[in-house]
């Protein structure tokens, strides 16, 4: 477990948090800017000083204002990944990244290949960081951090200040990184797309408070989260490869709640994989529609309604163990007079996977 | 051409050593000046920018009373070794080290200053403490700034002529630097000697000034 | 000498409100010129501007095209150059003060000893005089340690003031022990108490003179040499005598 407790006061901001993380996988952090993100993973880091603090990681105690401890940045096992780059001018990239490997024992030649060989940074090595593109560098940015041999690895947003294709250099890596789930990772981040992508535990925060804390499709389903809702609002399914039918090019995976059609080949029979769908892509009906152009439609029962203004309201679904989010007028919750525990059908637009991973205990 | 070159020799002499002594300074000084956000730095950026407003006549004065026999770093220092600083070349470099003080101080801090915090965040979490921070990360990353502050540090001690004829002396071989030397040749109307000794001066003058333009455009590559 | 004697200083009257003349002196001599001119104005009217700096410098500028209208330099060396380069008025060059050398002490250790005495045997004390190369007081300090015999052995206890002011300021601050200055000089209210003196006979060295010379024709500037002759007649001599000058009778 990562227990941490912050109190900073400042004038204009207050940061109150009070948390647990689990010690595998990914910790988003998502928020709006301004909410507290960026300067609770400084005070995690040491970069900050807060009025009142407890951290400890693994049994650890890093930090604790009542007993006098404070680690110094450095004697914090952390590797830190910043919005941008922070690559030393003077270094190629291979002393680059030999940087915080050479001030903490305990990472071996082996892990260095293979990080560089997952970060994509073989041909890299003996550049200067002035040679590389904003994403390459922070690829090495990346590398440095995990190769600094942390006990824990802090993300602040760094794909934010690429453009959307950098982005979509990078995050394959990242997930590449979390299919290994070797060590926690705090990932801080106002883009719903990437916490969906990579965490598997998620924290919402807003205004220097924890609105919610918990497992990413646990947290995600909850109607009463401003900024879950409108373009954010979504929710995910783990499902598990079950055939791929060749001649239209489609996957049927199979979840709690029945089986849906990705479209291509997703993955291999037995592989679990990640899927996503957005609220907007979800429309309900009373009866089971025939002859619909919808592949997916599962039944479903209604869990809680939610939306007090506004043209559109927030309906959870339970189907089977899972549940999901949809997206409906206000007009349509009156006319087909939704309620609590009704039994309906959920049409399912589109789905989007992520790639196989395993399955977190 | 002896009585030309000794003269010249000192002065170089001098200025080579200001300029290491005063690296060693103004680095503190000017780390602090960056990075503090204290109410004390306006007061500390005024005293050190003191010697470029003040006539070299002024600071003169003021050092043959401080650094002589009766002054109050001066007389600490007759109990210390036994000799005076006024008239020596010891006093002369210190005398150097306070007249050039900002000209090796600004340069750096301004390095310092465009430096930032960022970098030296990122090498404090890759585990290097602040001291390691600053020499493998703020150092070589300011070079440039060091470049500035010995080329100018150098140039301007080279060019000392008010604070040194003020508590030198006039000591052949010990305190009469090119300067001096130049400035009594015109005074002797030895106007040929005079010219010689500035065309040196020149030379020398220029080619520190071309090696630093040249070494700071590489450096940009 | 002083061919302008008979210049009629009802001339010099008619002309009392004309344009101050300016005129250059050397730095040494400021304080009696500030008396001289006072003098001078209260006697004829006439305004008198002081241009001052290093008689090395006056005698760059000159060079170069100042128009000062007479120079009252610290040697006699600058003005006989002007005259011979036919930059100063012919005949018109003399001398206005001869300096007197005194070794002079502000050192609490020398106090109510023998100042000569110390001379002979300076241990670590440092000896101030003027540089002998480009200053006349310093020509002047040479010639007497010479003369004395002390020339070689105080060698590495010297230290050279530009000029007599600096070798004066090197020995009041205290940073040189002894010092060969001006008589002129080192009776200052400025100055801290002498702890001990002792005045330089003339004879051990050649005399400081201090000349002067007219750089406009009279014709032009009657007012330059009117003031020069006043520098050279008993009311100005009596002045000058008083700062510590030797002139001529």
């Amino acid at each position: 477990m990562i227990g941490l407790r912050y109190r900073v006061e400042r004038p204009g901001f207050s940061l109150d948090v009070d948390l647990e993380l689990p010690l595998r996988g990914i910790s988003g952090v998502f928020g709006e800017s301004g909410a507290g993100k960026t300067t609770l993973l400084r005070c995690i880091a040491g970069l900050e000083a807060a009025h009142a603090s407890r951290l400890s990681v693994a049994g650890e105690t890093w930090e604790d204002t009542q007993e006098g401890i404070a680690l110094p940045v450095q004697r914090r096992d952390i590797g830190y990944v910043f919005q941008e780059p922070r690559l030393f001018d003077h270094l190629a990239v291979r002393a680059n990244i030999d940087y915080g490997r050479k001030r903490r024992a305990g990472e071996t030649a082996s892990n260095f290949d293979h990080i560089v060989e997952l970060l994509g940074l073989e041909k890299l090595l003996e550049r200067r960081p002035a040679e590389l593109s904003g994403g390459e560098a922070q690829r090495v940015a990346i590398a440095r951090a995990l190769l600094s041999a942390p006990k824990l690895v802090l993300m602040d947003e760094p794909l934010a200040s690429l453009d959307r294709a950098r982005r979509d250099e990078i995050l394959p890596f990242l997930e590449r990184l979390h299919a290994e789930a070797r060590i926690p990772i705090i990932y801080v981040s106002h883009n719903i797309d990437e916490v969906c992508r990579l965490c598997d535990h998620l924290v919402v925060m807003e205004a220097g408070r924890v609105l919610a804390s918990g497992v990413l499709q646990d947290v995600l389903v909850r109607l009463d989260i401003p900024v879950l809702g409108g373009d954010n609002a979504g929710s995910i399914i783990d499902g598990v490869v079950a055939s791929y039918d060749g001649d239209d090019d489609l996957t049927r995976l199979e979840f709690s709640g029945g089986s849906l059609w990705v479209p291509g080949h997703a993955g291999a029979e037995g592989a679990t994989l990640r899927l996503r769908t957005q609220a907007s892509d979800i429309s309900l009906c009373r009866s089971r529609p025939e002859q619909s152009t919808i592949l997916n439609i599962l039944p479903a029962q209604v869990e809680a309604i939610e939306g007090s203004e506004g043209p559109t309201m927030l309906v959870r679904l339970r189907l089977g163990d899972d549940r999901i989010v949809a997206r409906v007028t206000r007009r349509s919750v009156r006319e087909l007079g939704l309620q609590e525990g009704d039994s309906l059908f959920a049409q399912v637009k589109s789905v989007a996977v992520r790639p196989p991973r395993p399955v977190t205990p | 051409m002896e009585s030309l070159l000794q003269p010249l020799w000192l002065s170089v002499k001098l200025a080579g050593i200001t300029t290491l002594l005063l690296l060693v300074l103004a680095t503190p000084i000017a780390w602090w000046l960056a990075q503090t956000r204290s109410g004390l730095k306006p007061l500390v950026q005024s005293l050190v920018a003191l010697p470029i407003v003040l006539p070299p006549t002024v600071m003169g004065f003021y050092l043959l009373i401080v650094l002589g026999p009766a002054g109050a770093l001066g007389s600490w220092w007759v109990e210390l070794t036994g000799s005076a600083l006024t008239f020596s070349f010891t006093g002369l470099v210190i005398a150097s080290c306070i007249y050039s003080l900002p000209f090796a101080v600004q340069p750096l801090a301004v390095a310092f200053e465009s430096l930032g915090k960022q970098k030296l965040e990122a090498a404090w979490t890759l585990g290097a403490s602040k001291a390691d921070a600053f020499f493998s990360v703020a150092l070589p990353l300011s070079v440039r700034g060091y470049l500035g502050a010995m080329v100018l540090s150098f140039a301007h001690t080279l060019g000392e002529f008010g604070v040194i004829l003020m508590v030198g002396g006039n000591i052949p071989g010990e305190t009469r630097v090119v300067s001096i030397a130049i400035y009594d040749q015109v005074e002797s109307l030895n106007y040929a000697a005079a010219h010689r000794l500035s065309a040196l001066l020149l030379v020398v003058a220029f080619v520190a000034l071309f090696t630093m333009f040249l070494v700071n455009r590489r450096w940009r590559r | 000498m002083r061919p302008h004697r008979l210049l009629p200083l009802l001339l010099l009257l008619s002309s009392a409100h004309a344009e101050p003349v300016t005129i250059a002196v050397a730095s040494n001599f400021i304080t009696p010129m500030a008396e001289l001119v006072a003098a001078f104005e209260e006697a004829t009217g006439q305004a008198v501007r002081v241009s001052s700096a290093s008689t090395g410098v006056l005698y760059a500028a000159i060079r170069n095209g100042a128009g000062y209208a007479a120079l009252l330099a610290a040697d006699s060396e600058r003005p006989r150059l002007l005259e011979a380069d036919g930059i100063a008025v012919p005949g018109s060059r003399f001398t206005y003060a001869v300096g007197t050398l005194q070794l002079w002490s502000a050192d609490p250790a020398l106090a109510g000893k023998d100042c000569r005495g110390a001379l002979d045997d300076l241990g670590n004390r440092r000896l101030a005089i003027a540089n002998p190369v480009t200053a006349p007081y310093g020509a002047a300090a040479q010639a007497f340690l010479q003369q004395a015999g002390l020339w070689d052995q105080v060698q590495d206890r010297l230290v050279f003031g530009q000029n007599i002011a600096q070798t004066l300021q090197f020995v009041a601050t205290r940073n040189a022990s002894l010092g060969l200055v001006a008589t002129s000089q080192s009776g200052s209210e400025q100055l801290p108490d002498a702890t001990c003196q002792w005045a330089v006979p003339t004879s051990m060295h050649p005399p400081i003179e201090q000349q002067a010379v007219l750089l406009q024709p009279v014709d032009e500037h009657a007012a330059a040499a009117a003031f020069l002759e006043f520098i050279a007649g008993p009311e100005g001599r009596a002045i000058i005598r008083a700062q510590g000058y030797e002139v001529a009778d």
